[in-house]
């Protein structure tokens, strides 16, 4: 049930009242409709995480590179302590 | 998929495991808070591949492990009154009540729905006015958004026939009542990273301070889980305890504002009965009085009896991490997922289930 998972935003459907604002979400190809009232930013091609229907969140890019890059940088600053 | 596959990578999960392995010297007690995370771990057998001295406990993140044995209870009473349609997540129909589960009233012939969304909910009470649609609204800080939404959807609709039996349960006052336990040996906790999508980190401060215990909110992919792990176990053997994030990508400090003037727009914060654990004061979401008439429960004058727990399952010792799953003795005889005694072993995301469905885990256990 606590499942959340990201989905880009292929379309948005703009209704007069702002708990309305929806739009349709692709999971790796799988489309639903997703209400974005609680990511009122959130644009055509960005990534949403999608819990029960509801758009949480909009991913942050740069952090999600600094997971990948998390270990280098703690080599790095390893290496700039020893040195 | 994007911002999925990536965080799947063996190479870099293996990265993370060795740097773990290299920094852990001593014994540490970590406790991951959300089921989807206990199901993460044991699934990837993430829980084999860590140092011996860091042992995971499982936290009581699986708000259908929780609900209480009464908040069952109610939904069988409603889903049993007349010309009612009861819609709920498909993960609570098994959950035992204290004669039957809702799958079993289903066969019956209740009209039992399982929805994907509440939002779907509200939409089949616009299409049959002449019944009574009523949505369990179960779950963390993370369900509640859309389960407040739903009721706002209905009120500006003007359907009136659509209510919701608000189960909520809250995770820092969990978190707190396990800390106070004397038999607490918890050195860190993963918190659950999309409740603070939701909530934010903010409410982690003083706890992390109180107790001294690092707080690492954290995902649920598997390189998230070893990040997370790395980074409390990082903290801990500095003898730091501050909180840290690991789920960046999605979790800002102050959560999601909208998100949570939805939820205070409808809930009123509310004590709650946890299934195993007992009442934890202000850890549930309750309809607040603006929004009355959607609450299932005053709607139906629902006025059933407590109801007293099995008490062959041990399953609040597992959730406060006293004991693992493997050391109950109805664990795989008197309780299977197909017939489970008590919750952990019904969803997926219960550690009792997680544990009997992946083999991997049984080395873990031994
Ligand atoms: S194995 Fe079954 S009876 Fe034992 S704690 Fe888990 S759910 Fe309860």
């Amino acid at each position: 049930m606590c499942l959340a998972i990201p989905g880009k935003i292929i379309s948005i459907i703009e209704r007069p009242d702002e708990t309305f604002r929806l739009g349709k979400v692709s999971f790796g190809g799988i489309i639903k409709e997703v209400n974005l009232c609680m990511v009122p930013e959130a644009k055509i091609d960005d990534y949403v995480l999608v819990h029960v229907g509801v758009a949480i969140s909009i991913v942050d890019e740069e952090e999600a590179k600094i997971t990948f890059d998390y270990l280098k940088q703690m080599n790095e600053i390893e290496e700039i302590k020893n040195n | 998929m994007k911002y999925l596959s990536e965080y799947r990578d063996q190479k870099l999960a293996e990265e993370f495991i060795k740097e773990i392995h290299r920094i852990t010297t001593k014994p540490w007690t970590l406790m991951e808070i959300c089921g989807g995370q206990t199901h993460s771990l044991v699934k990837n057998g993430i829980l084999e591949m860590l140092p011996e001295k860091i042992s995971m406990v499982h936290g009581p993140g699986c708000p259908v492990c929780v609900t209480s044995l009464s908040i069952i209870d109610e939904a069988i009473y409603l889903a049993q009154q007349p010309n009612v349609i009861f819609c709920s997540f498909g993960d609570m129909l098994r959950v035992p009540g204290s004669t039957k589960n809702l799958l079993e009233l289903k066969a019956e012939g209740a009209d039992v729905r399982i929805l994907y969304s509440p939002l779907e909910a509200v939409t089949i009470a616009k299409e049959n006015l002449e019944k009574e649609i009523i949505f369990f609204a179960v779950g963390f800080e993370t369900t509640a958004p859309a389960n407040a939404l739903s009721v706002i959807h209905a009120d500006k609709l003007k359907i009136n026939n659509y209510s919701i039996l608000a189960s909520h349960v809250l995770v820092p006052p969990a978190m707190e009542a396990i800390l106070s336990d004397d038999e607490n040996k918890i050195d860190a906790f993963l918190a659950a990273g999309h409740v603070c999508t939701i909530m934010g980190m903010e409410e982690y401060f003083p706890v992390a301070k109180k107790y001294k215990t690092p707080i690492v909110v954290t995902g649920f992919e598997p390189v998230d889980l070893l990040q997370g792990i790395l980074m409390a176990v990082q903290q801990l053997e500095k003898g730091e305890y501050k909180v840290e994030n690991q789920y960046a990508r999605y979790v800002q400090r102050e959560g999601n504002k909208i998100a949570k003037e939805t939820i205070n727009k409808v809930f009123d914060v509310s004590d709650r009965i946890w299934r195993g654990i007992g009442s934890i004061p202000h850890s549930g979401y309750e309809v607040n009085d603006r929004y009355k008439k959607f609450n299932a429960r005053l709607k139906f004058k629902i006025n059933l009896p407590v109801a007293e727990e099995n008490k062959e399952c041990i399953s609040g010792d597992i959730m406060k991490g006293l004991k693992k799953p493997k050391q109950c003795k109805n664990f795989g005889t008197k309780c299977k997922p197909e017939h489970p005694l008590g919750a952990p072993m019904v969803s997926s995301e219960g550690s009792c289930a997680a544990y009997y469905h992946y083999s991997n885990a049984e080395n873990v256990l031994a």
